[in-house]
This record gives C-alpha cells, structure tokens and sequence, in this order.
C-alpha cells in the first residue's frame, strides 16, 4: 500500500518539462492564430477623453483595436465577475468603460496576423485623458485607514495590560508590495471552432473558476467553453483569479470569430496583483520570566478603490503563543491601485514576519534566549477557538533545527560573532500556517491490462500535483507507477476548487483514495462472481489493491488479479468517479508550523549582507513526497531571502507609477546570493487530520525565514532594521 | 516597438556610409541593450546597421607592446582571452562582474562602451526625462534616485553608466579608436563617455556617422596588484551602487603608480588625477588610501536616496587598494566580498 506515498519519487511529468513536450498556455497552436498586444493606461486615475486607434488600423496585418467603445457585449453585473476566490467589492472588468482605476490598466487590444506588428501597431494607439486626483501612498494615507472584520476576536484587556507590562516592545515594521514574478508570462490562447466554441488554454491556478467566470461574464452556456491549463510555470497565488489576459483573448476571438493568443510582457504583469505593502504594528507585554500577558497586532493595507482585499496579517500570534490578552485588527486603506492579490503564505508570510521580529525584540529586552522565549509561551491549544492541534510538534521543531544548526553555540551578545572582515548573526524564527482541505473529486478508469487513468481539474502550478496525485493512485490500485497516467487542469474534468493555499495535496490525495475505493469496490463484485473465489464473501473492508491484484487484507495470498476479475466480469474497463469531502471537525484546529535557523554574514564596512545557511524545520504531517516536498521548502526559503534581503516593487507617488516592473531592477535572490539551505522534516503523525495524515507543504516554507533573517541581521550587526527589504544602505553606519 | 529597416554593413565603410545616410539609424552588434530600450519605446531607429559581421573580432599585440582589441569581440570571450587574463585581470574581473553569462556572450565590446543608463525614468516613456525628451525635466532629481550620480551631475541629469568594463578600461588608460567620414582617430577612454550638463541626452562624444572600431590597451597592465570591487544590492546580476577598480604599481610597500576608478557614481567612469597622483611616492597604507578616496570623491553631491553613497564609496575605495596592494583581488566567482 505505501510503495510509492512518503518517498522521494521524482516527477512524473519532469521529462515532458524538460524536452519542452509540456505545452504551456502561450504555446497551443491553432489554424489562422491571431496575436493580441495590449495597451495600457499610463495614469493611475481618470478617463479616457479619446481613444484614437486609425493609425494602429492601418497598420498592415492590423484586424481590429478592441476598446471599451466597439468590444463585444460584456457582463454589467458585478456578480457576473465575481470569482470563486474574488474579494468583497466590484471585481475590475477590463475594456469595460472609459474610466482608468490604475496605472498599467489594460485600455485596448491590437489584434494582428503576428505579434510583432500588434506590438508595433500599439504604439500608434492615441490616447487622451481626463486625469483626476489620484494617490497611491500608503504611508502618506495611512490616516484614511479603515478597521475590516476582526480577523481573531479580542481576549481581555490588551490595551491596558500592555501599558502595564512589565516588559513591553511596540514597533511598527513595513512590508513592501512585492510582486510574484512566475517564469511563464500571463498568457491565454482562446481557440474558435467552427461551431463557435472556445477552448481556452490559459495560465491559471484553476481551470473551473476561469470557466465559470467566462461563462458569466460572455454570457455562455458551459459547453460553449472549455478551459485548460495543462502545465503552468509558477504562479504562487498571482493565477487564482482569472487575470485580464483571458478576458482579452475571449473578446478577440469573440470579436474576430478567429483564435486568438495575448501574451502579456513581464512589465505589463505588473499591472496584475502583488502581495499588498502591510504596516505592521505589533505590540507584546511580558513578565520578566518571559510568559506573555498581552499581543497586540494592527496591519494596515493597501488595497485597491474598488475591492476590499483582506488576509489573516495577524491573528497568528493567538495559535502560536500563550497569551491572557490579546486584541488584533486589519486595516484597509483604499488607493489608486490594481488589487492585491494572494501570494505565497498571504497575510502569513508579512505578519509573521512582524510578530517573530517583535518576539526576537522582545527576548533581547528580557534577555532570554529566543528560543526559550518561544517555548515559555508555547500554547498546545489554538487560543481563539481554546480548541487543541490535530497535531502540533513545532517543540521538536525547535529542538531538531536548533541542532542541526548548532544554535546552543550562540553568543547571545550582538556584534559578538565574526569571521574575517564580516559579523557573524544567528537569528530564528517561528513559522505558522493552515491545514486546509476542499472538496475535489477524482475519476479513476482502470483498464483491465492493468492501467489506470487518473483525472482531476486540479492544477499542478509546478508544485508537484501529478506526481503526488501517480503516486497516491498506485499505491491505492495496487499498480507501479509506470502504470498511472494522470490527467489534470481541464475544466470538463472531475470538480476542483484552485489550487492554492496550499491545500491541494490533501485534498486531491483523499479524493484519489476515495475513487480508488469505488473502483475496488467494483473489483471485488467482479471477482467475487468468480467460481471458488479466494474473496467470495469477503467484507470490503477486509480487501486491498496490490501487486495487480485485489486481496483480503487478512491474507493477501487469497487474491484474484485484475486481469481476472475483470475478463471473468466480462468488462474492459472499470471507470469510477468520486468527490471527495472532508468530515467537519469543529473539535481541533490545524496548522502547519516550522521553525527557522538563519546565519548571516555582514561585512562590517561595506554593509554586504550574505545568508549563508538556513536551517527550516517543518512539522506538516506527512510527508507524501520527500524530494519535492524538500524542493517546496527550499524554493520558499530562497524567495524568504528574497523577501528580507532583495524584493520591493517601487512606486513614484508622484505618478501612481510602478518604477521597477521588470526583473532586472526588481531583484529577487540569484545563484550567488544563496548558500546552504538544511530542510528537516520533523515527524508528525496525525490520526485527526484525514486518513493519511496529509497537511501540505506550499505556504509553510517561506513564513518565518524573512524574520529570522533579520533577527540574524540584528544579531550580527546590533542593528534593527524594520523596514524590509534590509538593503545594505540600511545597515551601513 | 517601431518598425524599421535592417541592412547589414559590408564594411567598415560601407557602416559609416549607411549610418551618414540615415539620421535615425542606429549600429547594432550583440543588441544587449539597444533591443531592450527598443522594446521599451526608448530606443526608436529608423534603421538598424548589422555590423555582427564585420571583422573587428582580433586581439592583436602591437609592436609598441599595446593591445588592440577590436569593437566586435564579445564581452566573454575577452575576459578569459589569455592575454587579458595575463596581461589585464583587471579588465577581465571587471566584464566577468557584469550582467550574466548570457549577456556577456552576445554583449560586443564596442556595445559595452555605448550601452545607455539604467535610470528607470529613462526607461519609462510615460515619464519625463531629459536624457530620453530634451527639456522635459529630469524626474529623478526629486523622485526615485538612490542608484542615481553623486559625482559630475548636472541640474539636467542625475544619471549613471552602468557599465562595469569601461570602468577597469578608464583605470587602465585605454584609448578608443574610431572611424567616420574623415578617416580615423583616436580618444581616450576617459574623454569618450560626457558629464550631463545641459545636454544629457548625449551620453558620449563618438560622432553621429562614426564607429569605434576598436580599444587600445597600453603596455602598463597593473597585473600584480589590481581589484575590481562591485557593490550592488544582490550579489550578481545587479548594476553597481558603487564599484571600485584600482591598480597600483609597488616598490616595496611603495607607491610608485597608481589608478583607480569609479562606476555607478557618475555619467561617466569617474577618475581623478588629483587622487591618483596623491597615492605616488607613499606607502600603501589604509590612511593613504583613505586620503585618496576622500581625494577621488572631491565635490560629490547627493539627493534624497543616495547619500549612502559617499561613505560607501569612500570605504570600498580603501578596501579595492587593500585588495590590490596585497595581490588578493576580488574573486568575481566567490559569492562573498573578499
């Protein structure tokens, strides 16, 4: 049964990737394709005054210029363009009307024979604005801030205990809007049939919320539309809304009656969402043996005019650390912006960055050891609900990376440590995150030669799906892997949510599992009708899938194979499909948890700062595949330096306009800035959480690293840097 | 980006015919970074001469023990050349601490000497910028300009060179050889890239139909004791905050020559005779090296984001000597500051 699930099985799609046989959405190919360019509004605020589009038209190879004034019919419902992830508020339409919400706003599209001449012909677009008073500062309108829903509800009397601490850190940390930047550019290929169906091969996290969306908002029955998403090269949150793009490419193939491909540039996808720049306010009191009597945490948001995005910044502090009093709040501030979106661990990845920032702030005032700071405020139960863990071995968390990075040689002092001409810092930190599980269901269709076809709409957004979806599916048929053909991210496939939050392993693993049931539950009928049958009369519980076979799990030599039960049932092929949901179990909380080990090494004159080992030590159930389950936390501590060291999406106020929308000024970790990087997997088996235990790995890797890396900075150069990204200018004297 | 005609040249001459018969053509080698300003709506050339082609690839020791190197050879491939690497680390450090691999192995050398500045209001159409429209103001000057000039600026222009090569070549002496309608001449590297002042937009003095056809080294090499330091806010494939290359000549711990250079601080490579010449006759020593660099960094001026820089400057001028007079140059491969 656990031939392939826990071990490092490589990818299964990993050659196709390689070769370049995966096809991603900007590379299907179809008859008379025509190319898309989009052009954008170059103010943040207003309305387009005119909109003059005759010199682009006479471009040769120019079809059409689509704008807001002669595009196709749209939705004029806001519910029509609302989402399954959509926040609270009235989603963008783009080429909806004349008024500019944003600087990069998508104002028309070039639609020509090839891309260069569209690219070209989009130049010659003449626009004209009425601009209107704009702002896009967060900080200079901090004061417009308004209180959302309560992310965790107050205990106590946190204000009043906290002024009264004994021990008392307040500060504020800011987090820049960062951007995603996933290798695949944003690009959808809308192909028209003859019939005038659409089969749409887009980048997304979730092939049913596009194709829900699309139908909406062209108003379209569901056959008329299909939607795919076969390989998808890096996402992290950018693809779970249906972005501008698809909308673009439905309307030029609407609009033409032709295929249509639009491929955004790497600059225009920085009019697409971002994590949203959070002040952070975190405030905690404590006795001087370190115990908590109060946390306070108050974010501060940017979110766009026109949706209310929100995420749990805070909050966090209540599952991780014992606290009497606590009072926590969300806040938004409304700007003249495109809205945020997820991105990897959202509202985790910045808030508790400030919360375990706060704490290493915190056990310098107390003068206790960081990680005894966290262990005197360790909480077995999650304080907003008082509700225990399904599991929780953060404490082996702390003690197996403490370990393995060798911390109890730490000099607690700062300045304290050096190699060479650098000051040496050691810093930690906690991660946190959730356990989710969503309905997904599968369809199994075992062929009697012994293969089995596994498909789901899931997406595999480069994290591993397929591979975990083959391995789970052998495991529960019984059949080697090489036998497993695994189908993904269509949306005429079994139901899906996005994938996101990093809640697809479980979800789909369970879903496979429980189709694999139904399709030993059909094995055994057939087996059972066998003359003399080793299993007649045997319970279904009592039966497993292995080796080819269907056997009593009490005596597996009592078996019958696939083969057999199905030629003498008389059928070809068993096909199964099942959706799978999760029992409610108001009786537990469920998170993921790591704890982090960072060293840093500072050149003392120059400022140069180099995180030169990491040690993440995670506790997420088990583990379904080592390898790239290791690759998931690896990948989210080098995007954690990138998130203290290096990343900040830059705006000049003074135009409402992203100045570094390309990856060459907006630096994200290279080759040289990364060292040695120790992922442990701690064990944590889980009989609460689902059948095998499956937590989920994708949001944990990045929360925490950020601030253990600027608790290391500190340590190294007595320096407290609140304002990320640490960029040497900060830290030099 | 624009439409445009595309002719390959089949000379030299014929390179400088096609360019003096079109105002708005623009050569193009490696295309590093004239594709990219294309792209971007920066860059709009009526026509583009492919001069890829031409054979300007040698690099040939002279008689009077010079090096020539011609404008097409590719960044890379001069960096590990065995007289480069013998004769001139410090030209060979200074292109391996620029840009990727990648680029290195499309980037020409002539390319290298014309690439344009990274300011990101330059590069934003829907921006003013002097350097890209005339007279339309200079939006870093108040804005955005922590990777901006402390040195040599002008009320125009804040902007940088973003190269890394020219800076090791204006240490070193090189002089830039040129050919255009009137035959060929020489300039030095130093005389080759303009300050701002009024007329930003004119980052260098080539001739509008000339082309440099390639770069000549003297004999001095400085192949003992040189460093090329690059500071910049990830540890590869980022323009400098401040690079650093220094070349000394020692008799003993004496100084008997001495040449450094600054990048990312200046329109151009920025030198000072003044600070070199400060260096001659003393010993090499931390506080000499600190005079020198407080020598080199005379008259900077910062704006609102980049005041760090003369401090950090100042510091990695004393390390970069450091470096060089103890023979323990910067590794371009370490992912550490030496």
């Amino acid at each position: 049964m656990n031939a392939y699930i826990g071990t490092p099985t490589s990818r299964v799609d990993g050659r196709a990737k390689v070769t370049g046989a995966a096809k991603y959405a900007g590379e299907f190919p179809a008859d008379g394709l025509l190319h898309g360019f989009v052009v954008e509004a170059t103010i943040p605020c207003g309305r387009i005054a005119r909109l003059d589009t005759s010199a682009a038209l006479q471009v040769k190879g120019v079809l059409d210029v689509l704008t807001h004034a002669n595009r196709p019919p749209l939705a004029d419902k806001d519910e029509a363009w609302r989402d399954e992830v959509a926040p609270e508020g009235s989603p963008f339409r783009p080429l909806y009307d004349d008024t500019v919400k944003f600087n990069g706003q998508p104002i028309a599209l070039v639609v020509a024979e090839d891309w260069e001449t569209a690219k070209f012909a989009a130049t010659l677009v003449r626009v004209e604005y009425e601009q209107r008073g704009f702002a896009t500062d967060l900080e200079g309108e901090r004061g417009k801030a308004a209180e959302m829903d309560k992310p965790h509800k107050p205990r106590g009397d946190a204000a009043a205990t906290l002024a009264q601490a004994r021990v008392r850190h307040e500060a504020e940390y800011v987090i820049p809007t960062e951007h995603h930047n996933p290798m695949e550019l944003y690009a959808t290929t809308a192909i028209w049939d003859s019939n005038g169906k659409l089969t749409i091969y887009d980048k997304t996290q979730g092939v049913q919320n596009v194709h829900k969306f699309l139908c909406g908002v062209f108003d379209k029955k569901p056959d008329d539309i299909r939607v795919a998403s076969p390989y998808v090269g890096g996402a992290f949150g950018s693809g779970l809304r249906p972005q501008y793009q698809v909308v673009l490419a439905t309307l030029g193939a609407l609009a033409l009656k032709r295929s249509v491909r639009v491929v955004l540039t790497r600059q225009q996808m920085y009019g697409l969402g971002y994590r949203p720049m959070t002040i952070e306010r975190v405030g905690l009191g404590a006795k001087s043996d370190g115990t908590l009597d109060a946390v306070t945490h108050e974010a501060i948001a940017v979110t766009s005019r026109y949706e209310d995005f929100a995420r749990n910044d805070t909050g966090w502090a209540e599952q991780l650390y014992s606290s009497p009093n606590s009072r926590f709040s969300h806040k938004l501030v409304h700007l003249d912006v495109s809205t945020p979106c997820d991105m990897r661990a959202p509202g985790a990845a910045s808030g508790v960055c400030a919360l375990e920032c706060a704490m290493d702030e915190l056990s310098v005032a107390l003068k206790l050891d960081p990680i005894e700071l966290r262990l005197k405020c360790y909480s077995d139960r999650d304080q907003s609900e008082n509700l225990p863990y399904t599991s929780k071995q953060l404490r082996e968390c702390y003690a197996r990376g403490a370990d393995a990075f060798g911390w109890s040689r730490r000099n607690p002092a700062p300045r304290s440590m050096r190699d060479g001409k650098e000051l040496v810092g050691w810093g930690m930190a906690t991660g946190v995150w959730e356990a989710l599980q969503m309905p997904v269901a599968v369809r199994i269709v075992l062929t009697s030669n012994g293969h089995a076809e596994v498909s789901c709409a899931a997406s595999d957004i480069g994290t591993g799906t397929y591979t975990i979806v083959a391995q789970v599916a052998a495991d529960a048929l019984g059949l080697p892997i090489e036998n497993i053909s695994v189908r993904l991210a269509d949306s005429t496939l079994p139901q899906a949510p996005v994938e996101g939050g990093s809640w697809m392993a479980a979800s789909s693993a369970h879903a496979v599992l429980a189709a694999a049931e139904e399709v030993r539950k059909e094995l055994l009928r057939l087996a059972g009708k066998i003359h003399g049958s080793p299993l007649a009369g045997a319970e279904l519980a009592d039966t497993v899938l292995t080796d080819g076979s269907i056997a009593r799990a009490s005596d597996n030599r009592r078996a019958v194979s696939i083969a057999d039960a199905m030629r003498h049932g008389g059928v070809e092929r068993i096909e199964k499909e099942k959706l799978n949901q999760f029992g409610e179990d108001k009786k537990h909380a469920r998170n993921t948890h790591s704890a982090v080990f960072a060293e840093v090494k500072v050149d003392e004159l120059l400022g140069v700062i180099r995180v030169t080992r990491v040690v993440s030590a995670i506790a997420a159930g088990r583990i379904l595949n080592t390898k790239t389950g290791r690759s998931q936390i690896m990948g989210g501590v080098v995007w954690g330096i990138g998130m203290a060291l290096h990343e900040e999406t830059v705006m000049d106020h003074r135009f409402g306009r992203i100045m570094n929308a390309n990856i060459a000024e907006y630096h994200i970790p290279v080759n040289a800035d990364v060292h040695d990087i120790d992922v442990i997997f701690v064990d944590e088996p889980d009989a609460h959480i689902n059948a095998l235990g499956i937590k989920g790995l994708g949001e944990i890797g990045i929360v925490g690293v950020p601030a253990a890396i600027a608790n290391a900075v500190y340590h190294a150069t007595g320096k407290r840097i609140r304002r990320f990204p640490i960029t040497l200018d900060k830290v030099l004297d | 980006m624009n439409n445009f005609q595309y002719a390959r040249a089949t000379d030299v001459a014929d390179a400088i015919r096609l360019l003096a018969a079109d105002p708005g053509a623009k050569l193009i080698a490696g295309g590093t970074n004239l594709i990219d300003l294309m792209k971007e709506n920066v860059e709009r050339p009526s026509r583009l001469i492919d001069i890829s082609r031409l054979p300007l690839r040698k690099v040939e020791e002279t008689a009077d023990g010079s090096l020539r190197i011609g404008a097409l050879v590719p960044n890379s491939d001069l960096a590990y050349h065995p007289l480069i690497e013998q004769r001139y680390p410090l030209l060979a450090s200074a292109i391996l601490a620029g840009a990727s691999a990648q680029l290195r192995n499309m980037a020409s050398v002539g390319g290298n000497l014309m690439q344009r500045t990274r300011c990101v209001y330059f590069y934003d159409t829907a921006t003013p910028c002097n350097k890209r429209r005339p007279s339309s103001g200079c939006s870093a000057m108040d804005g955005l300009n922590r990777n901006h000039a402390i040195l040599g600026t002008s009320a125009a222009c804040i902007a940088t060179n973003p190269s890394d090569m020219s800076v090791a070549l204006a240490a070193l002496g090189a002089l830039v050889h040129i050919a255009g309608r009137s035959g060929e001449r020489t300039i030095a590297l130093t005389d080759f890239h303009r300050l701002p002042g009024d007329t930003p937009h004119v980052d260098t003095n080539l001739g509008t139909s000339e082309i440099i056809t390639g770069i000549e080294l003297p004999a001095r090499g400085f192949a003992q004791n040189y460093s090329y330091l690059k500071i910049r806010d990830r540890m590869s494939y980022a323009f400098a905050l401040v690079s650093v290359a220094a070349a000394l000549e020692l008799e003993g711990n004496a100084i008997s020559g001495a040449r450094m250079a600054l990048g990312g601080v200046a329109h151009k490579p920025w030198r000072s005779l003044e600070a070199e010449a400060a260096l001659r006759g003393q010993a090499a020593t931390p506080d000499h090296f600190s005079r020198a660099a407080d020598l080199l960094l005379q008259g900077a001026t910062t704006r609102s984001h980049n005041g760090f820089k003369v401090e950090l400057a100042r510091r990695a001028i004393v390390r970069t000597l450091t470096q060089a007079a103890n023979a323990t140059p910067q590794s371009q491969a370490h992912k550490k500051i030496a």
